[in-house]
């Protein structure tokens, strides 16, 4: 079968496991470079014992691969930013997953298919986000959600520095997400690292405020369905208690234990990100390839 | 005759002791309170949400004003005391910090969980830019050993923090734990160490004073003890008592009195008392905000709030993760049922 092919920017943890699910599960890409800044990261010995290209001279090495069609860029906001016009000019489509969203955030679960995508560029919102921002969606289908507010709780050792330097983007844009994708009018994110040993699992509250008495049948409904939903891409991904209700507040509690490809399943919070965009970057295959047929 | 050693009280009744209240100021009672500590000449008066700076949520309890009424109600009769505000790198935002700024906000308290300082350096960084006094906030601060809240203070140190504070979050040390770390710190950082008690154990002036013992040049009050768990060192009693120890502060001891006795005692909700809830924070080492959301989850799902307390200490949860209660409530109630 034709696959289309990818680079991935950025050989750090997000990098590595994106690059081992890609290579394991994906049923339309194939990766044909994989390349960052750093000779000696221990992402690129390994991608080369895996037989994939790999390089340490950053984009120019995806750049110079005209066959690439997807870019999943994995290093940092600032360096996004650097990234994203040689890419558009190169007519690659970027898959974000830094918190630079430059392009419309995208939440797999909320749009399978993607058909609200315009742009060759987009971003993958926070990990928080990821987490989130589909149960918020999953009561504002059903019900007006007036306000959200959605509690991350990540282990300490799964917060590597990009997140720790940029708190308060992963703060605000989670927030935003919840708004822009999740439907609430008004919101807020909480973000808390917890350095327990052994870590905990990754895990997120969502409240949500409903502007009417809520039909808590429906409701019920729609976040049970929404987590098969997201299931489809994160298996660890699972309701902790069941939802419950405060008058017209709803209180949902899941918990993600990541799959274990590359990085530990309690680092749910960075599985969540790489499936996501795995998920659409599947999405985007699939599309360029029905096209192709076409023409 | 020698000089005194100068001790600098920052007080933060209408902070920490927001907590007490259920976050329920009105505007006339933080400007009241405001206006008794800067009679008595208090150097530095902490004024927000008891969860800092966007500390408003369903998570932490809403306030009855927004962060910029409190501020303006303290600010308009502050007179010579600083005005400083609370925020915690994950609740609070930068936006927020120069909002706090824009109210008269000079002194920016930066907290993190006492392991994870480097989240702090994008707000300290705006806070020195924007010409903020900074001071960090280590908290939970039994939960590591003495060399890692070195290590962390030092990252602090190196985003521009002004001085960097032990905080016993829980209440949990006794005075050899607060003496290891505080004199750690002294030895070790170029700048100001602070400590910040809590008296779930009883032990908020003898910890403070052991502190001081060791060097700590800034420490923190509550009027008439308020605070989250058990409370905060009482400044009317820190005050009198440093007084005897021959410490100055610069407070006027009566006027400090009076403002605990006439101005805070008749708005108190609850005794601030060590209770057997807040005890069981202390000795299970969990952070003292815990206290009054513990008690509600408790009421709602018929449970013994020291369950769900020890249970919370034993997953090691940290400041900020209120949701956990609730969480561990209902396990607790399952089990119950089964």
């Amino acid at each position: 079968m034709v696959r289309i092919r990818v680079g991935l920017l950025g050989t750090g943890n997000i990098g590595t496991d994106l690059l081992i699910k890609i290579v394991d599960k994906s049923k339309y890409l194939e990766v044909g470079m994989f390349s960052g800044i750093d000779p000696a990261s221990e992402g690129i010995q390994r991608a080369r014992q895996m037989g994939i290209a790999a390089s340490a001279t950053g984009i120019n090495a995806i750049l110079a691969d005209s066959s690439i069609r997807i870019v999943f860029d994995a290093t940092s906001a600032k360096s996004h930013c650097a990234h994203a016009p040689l890419l558009k000019e190169a007519g690659m489509i970027a898959i974000d997953l830094t918190p630079a969203a430059i392009g419309p955030y995208v939440v797999p679960a909320v749009d399978m298919n993607l058909s609200a995508m315009a742009e060759a560029n987009i971003n993958m919102v926070t990990c928080g986000g990821q987490a989130t921002i589909p149960m918020v969606y999953a009561v504002s289908r059903v019900a007006e959600v007036s306000y959200s507010e959605t509690i991350t709780t990540i282990p300490s050792k799964s917060a590597g520095p990009g997140t720790r330097a940029n708190i308060d983007e992963f703060t605000d844009t989670t927030a935003k997400g919840a708004k822009v994708i999740g439907g609430a009018k008004r919101s807020k994110s909480i973000i808390i690292l917890n350095p327990a040993e052994p870590p905990i699992l990754n895990q997120h509250t969502i409240y949500a405020v409903l502007a009417q008495e809520p039909d808590q049948k429906a409701i019920i409904a729609s976040i049970e369905a929404m987590v098969e939903t997201i299931r489809g891409y994160v298996p660890g991904y699972r309701l902790k208690h069941p939802p419950f209700f405060d008058g017209k507040r709803v209180t949902i509690m899941v918990e993600v234990e990541g799959a274990g490809d590359f990085l530990p399943k309690y680092a749910g919070n960075l599985d969540i990100m790489t499936s996501a965009a795995l998920a659409a970057g599947e999405v985007i295959a699939r599309k360029i390839l029905v096209k192709g047929v076409a023409q | 005759m020698t000089q005194k050693r100068k001790i600098r009280i920052i007080d933060t009744t209408l902070r920490d002791g927001s907590h007490s209240v259920r976050h329920q100021y009105s505007a006339d009672q933080v400007a009241n309170i405001t206006a008794a500590l800067a009679r008595a000449r208090i150097d530095t008066i902490e004024v927000t949400h008891g969860d800092g700076l966007g500390g408003s949520s369903i998570q932490y309890g809403y306030s009855k004003l927004s962060d910029q009424e409190m501020l303006q109600a303290a600010n308009q009769v502050i007179g010579k005391s600083k005005l400083a505000a609370l925020l915690l790198p994950g609740i609070g935002i930068k936006e927020d910090l120069e909002i706090a700024y824009h109210e008269g906000v000079r002194v920016a308290r930066i907290a993190t969980h006492v392991t994870e300082a480097d989240i702090s350096a994008q707000h300290m960084g705006l806070a020195k830019k924007i010409g903020m006094e900074v001071v960090g906030f280590l908290m939970l601060a039994h939960m590591a050993e003495p060399s890692k809240v070195l290590e962390q203070a030092k990252l602090m140190e190196s985003y521009g923090a002004d001085v960097v504070y032990v905080v016993d979050s829980a209440g949990a040390m006794v005075p050899d734990d607060v003496r290891k770390r505080v004199s750690l710190l002294v030895s070790n950082l170029k700048i100001q160490t602070g400590y910040h008690a809590h008296n779930n154990l009883g032990l908020a002036i003898g910890n403070t004073i052991a502190a001081i013992e060791e060097g700590a040049d800034v420490v923190d009050g509550c009027l008439a003890g308020m605070g989250a768990g058990a409370g905060n060192t009482p400044t009317e009693v820190l005050v009198a008592v440093l007084d005897k120890m021959g410490y100055e502060t610069g407070v006027d001891l009566y006027a400090i009195m009076d403002a605990a006795e006439d101005v805070v005692r008749p708005l108190m909700q609850r005794p601030q008392v060590i209770d057997k809830a807040a005890l069981s924070i202390g000795y299970a080492g969990v952070y003292s905000s815990f206290l009054l959301h513990t008690a509600r989850a408790a009421d709602k799902y018929r449970l013994d709030p020291r369950d769900i307390l020890i249970e919370l200490g034993k997953r090691k949860v940290v400041g900020g993760q209120e949701d956990m209660i609730v969480d561990v409530a209902l396990e607790l109630a399952s089990v119950g049922k089964r």
